[in-house]
């Protein structure tokens, strides 16, 4: 009888000393996650900050802009939008936006379509010289873009494309992203090529195989593709700067630099808000497509 | 109709290897005929030479009678069914079975029709509006067959179609696809099979007849029974047959009352069947084989016993595998639970191995030299 109470208030003690460790880790825990959350919001507040301070300065008019560095405007106008969207010349910045769209949407609908193409033919066929040609391929992709600027524009202005879209869009459309074709090729190797194979005895061609069966599965890369050309081709300045002349055929990244050389005294609020504009379709699509986004980057190696 | 005939296949690969060696092969029309060999015997590499998924280097495959060394896997005549089952993940099942017959243009409601019979056959009804990764692997790999069947192909082609599977689903799986197998052949239909698998009990349980394989050449062809009883080389023998056939290195002697098998410090006396069917020529440096069933106890007043004693014993419940040692040599000897823990008191049992089922190869060459 007394051995069992003995036993008892043993067991009583063991399961309160459990109960004392067990809050002593939880309060340890908590405070190591305040710490932790504590440390990347400030980081992330610093890095967000020139966005923050971006948004907030263009609804600022021009005065406050250089007076406060805090990133909430005490006078709220949308006079810079206003004014920024009519623009110093004959157009608005609508037609700024309709063109970058008409260098846009060819460049990333034949790029995704050359790459999943050039990329198939790489990864899945034998054929005479395949090492060489994608050594070469790869070769192209650690050759600085400077380099062939000059050779290029010489040849798009023997073509007499100068001051139009073509020279910028036109490349792509023949898989000359080589960095897209790599990062299929890869994604690719990831995949087994049994479904390939089965579609073959399915009695499917090349071309089929790549339209029905690859391409489905290549998906979440394609759209990593078309998001990074999306991006890349919206911020691009410097093709557009050297290809085009006219300002009717501006795209947004020269039209915003055209705001700063042809006002005198010029407006920053005019330009920020414009900023603010321009990188507006990148984000949104960006987070339309994040998901597959990032399970077409991360998927590249694990996927199987 | 559609027999399968290989001749003289040969497979060299980029770098100089070669990985198939002159096969030849020829498979009736409705037979059922298992490639088996371990892994690296080039028994995939054969299946996907005559699925057109590997190039040829040498020698032809016909199919009903005609060559199609070149002719793209579409045009074949045949259908296959992968290891991994390699459906179709972004279609649901009902667009996995019919790709092939939209993309040889079949009319819309024949395309509905033969979905629906070879889903009712398979049992796959309830999965038509399902995707690939919402299935089990045995669901898996029945549309995976349904695809096959639905082409009413002129050959099957199996990649090890079961190796993904537990043992349970594999056996039933087994029967399904025998079954199958029989009833397109009661039908009609042509049901040509070739069947590659490394799992020995698949080929001896599915197979008409099986083709053992090893490092890309023909070791044997035959029926399971035969394959079993009358083994053509060590390799067949060792390969076939659960557990391993004891191989035992002996020396063949010639005496008055026939022939003998000397191994260690003991005796195996042929017996009247097996001794009339050892070759004349022979060589004394032989391996015996005998498989770990061809044994039994002894009696008291054996003169043929052989002594053995027990090492480590492999209980299964029904039967124990027993490795024992008789005269310096290893064996396994398979016994009846019951009668084994009687006799096996004290570490020795008597055993009187069945001498007409005793194998005989020469050492050098590996050929039986006892199935004259």
């Amino acid at each position: 009888m007394s051995q069992t109470m003995l036993d008892d208030s043993a067991a009583l003690d063991a399961d309160a000393e459990a109960a004392r460790h067990l809050a002593l880790q939880e309060r340890r825990r908590r405070l190591s996650m305040i710490l932790r959350y504590a440390v990347l919001t400030a980081v992330g507040f610093l890095m967000l900050y020139p966005l923050l301070w971006l948004i907030g300065a263009s609804f600022k008019n021009n005065a406050e802009i250089f007076s406060s560095p805090g990133f909430i405007p005490k006078d709220p106008t949308l006079s810079g939008y206003v004014k920024g969207w009519e623009t110093s010349t004959p157009y608005s910045f609508g037609r700024f936006f309709w063109n970058t769209f008409l260098i846009i949407a060819p460049k990333v609908v034949f790029t995704v379509i050359s790459c999943a193409a050039v990329a198939y033919g790489f990864a899945r066929f034998q054929f005479p010289g395949k090492r060489i040609l994608f050594a070469s391929l790869i070769a192209t992709l650690l050759l600085p873009n400077v380099v062939t600027r000059i050779p290029q524009y010489l040849l798009f202005s023997e073509m007499g494309w100068l001051d139009s879209y073509l020279p910028l869009w036109v490349p792509s459309a023949f898989a000359g992203d080589a960095f897209f074709v790599f990062m299929l090729v890869q994604f690719l190797r990831s995949i087994p090529p049994d479904m390939e194979e089965a579609a073959r005895v399915d009695g499917a061609k090349s071309w089929q195989v790549l339209l029905f069966i690859v391409a489905p599965m290549l998906t979440p890369a394609l759209i990593s593709v078309a998001l990074f050309q999306f991006m890349w081709t919206m911020n691009d300045f410097l093709g557009p700067l050297i290809y085009l002349s006219s300002v009717e055929k501006f795209p947004v990244s020269l039209a915003l630099k055209l705001s700063i050389d042809t006002s005198e005294a010029f407006d920053w609020n005019r330009i920020l808000a414009m900023s603010v504009l321009a990188l507006a379709p990148s984000l949104v699509v960006f987070f339309m497509a994040q998901k597959y986004f990032i399970e077409g980057i991360s998927a590249g190696g694990v996927k199987g | 109709m559609a027999q399968l005939s290989i001749r003289n296949l040969e497979k060299t690969y980029g770098g100089g290897f070669k990985a198939v060696h002159g096969v030849d092969l020829e498979v009736a029309d409705g037979e059922f005929m298992v490639l088996v060999g371990p892994s690296g015997c080039a028994k995939s590499t054969t299946l996907r030479m005559i699925a057109g998924l590997e190039t040829i280097s040498g020698g032809h495959i016909s199919i009903g009678g005609k060559v199609v060394n070149n002719l793209a896997p579409g045009d074949r005549g045949i259908a296959m069914v992968f290891q991994n089952y390699a459906l179709y993940p972004h279609m649901k099942v009902r667009k996995n079975l019919s790709f092939g017959l939209k993309l040889a243009g079949e009319k819309k409601a024949e395309i509905e029709r033969r979905v629906a019979e070879v889903a009712e056959v398979l049992e796959i009804e309830p999965l038509l509006d399902r995707l690939p990764r919402q299935l089990s692997g045995g669901q898996a790999q029945r549309v995976a067959l349904g695809r096959a069947l639905i082409k009413k192909p002129e050959v099957f082609l199996f990649d090890e179609p079961l190796s993904n599977l537990d043992a349970k689903l594999r056996a039933s799986m087994r029967v399904r696809i025998t079954e199958l197998h029989r009833r397109l052949k009661a039908q009609g239909r042509s049901s040509t099979v070739v069947y590659v698998t490394h799992d020995q009990v698949e080929a001896m349980t599915m197979g008409d007849r099986i083709c053992v394989m090893k490092e890309g050449r023909i070791m044997q062809v035959a029926d399971p029974a035969t394959l079993y009883e009358r083994p053509e080389n060590l390799f067949v023998a060792g390969f076939i047959g659960m557990p391993e056939m004891n191989l035992v290195e002996a020396r063949l002697e010639r005496g008055p009352e026939g022939h003998a098998l000397r191994f260690g410090d003991q005796v195996l006396r042929l017996g009247p069947e097996q001794n009339a069917r050892i070759a004349a020529n022979a060589p004394e440096e032989v391996t015996l084989g005998l498989r770990p069933q061809h044994f039994r106890l002894a009696g008291p007043d054996d003169s043929h016993a052989l002594e053995a004693q027990v090492g480590k014993v492999d209980f299964l419940g029904h039967e124990v595998d027993a490795h024992v040692t008789i005269g310096g040599a290893k064996f396994t000897v398979v016994l009846p639970v019951e009668l084994f823990r009687e006799a096996s008191r004290g570490g020795s049992i008597r055993l009187r191995a069945d001498e007409n089922r005793v194998h005989v190869f020469d050492r050098a060459s590996g050929a039986n030299v006892s199935l004259a």
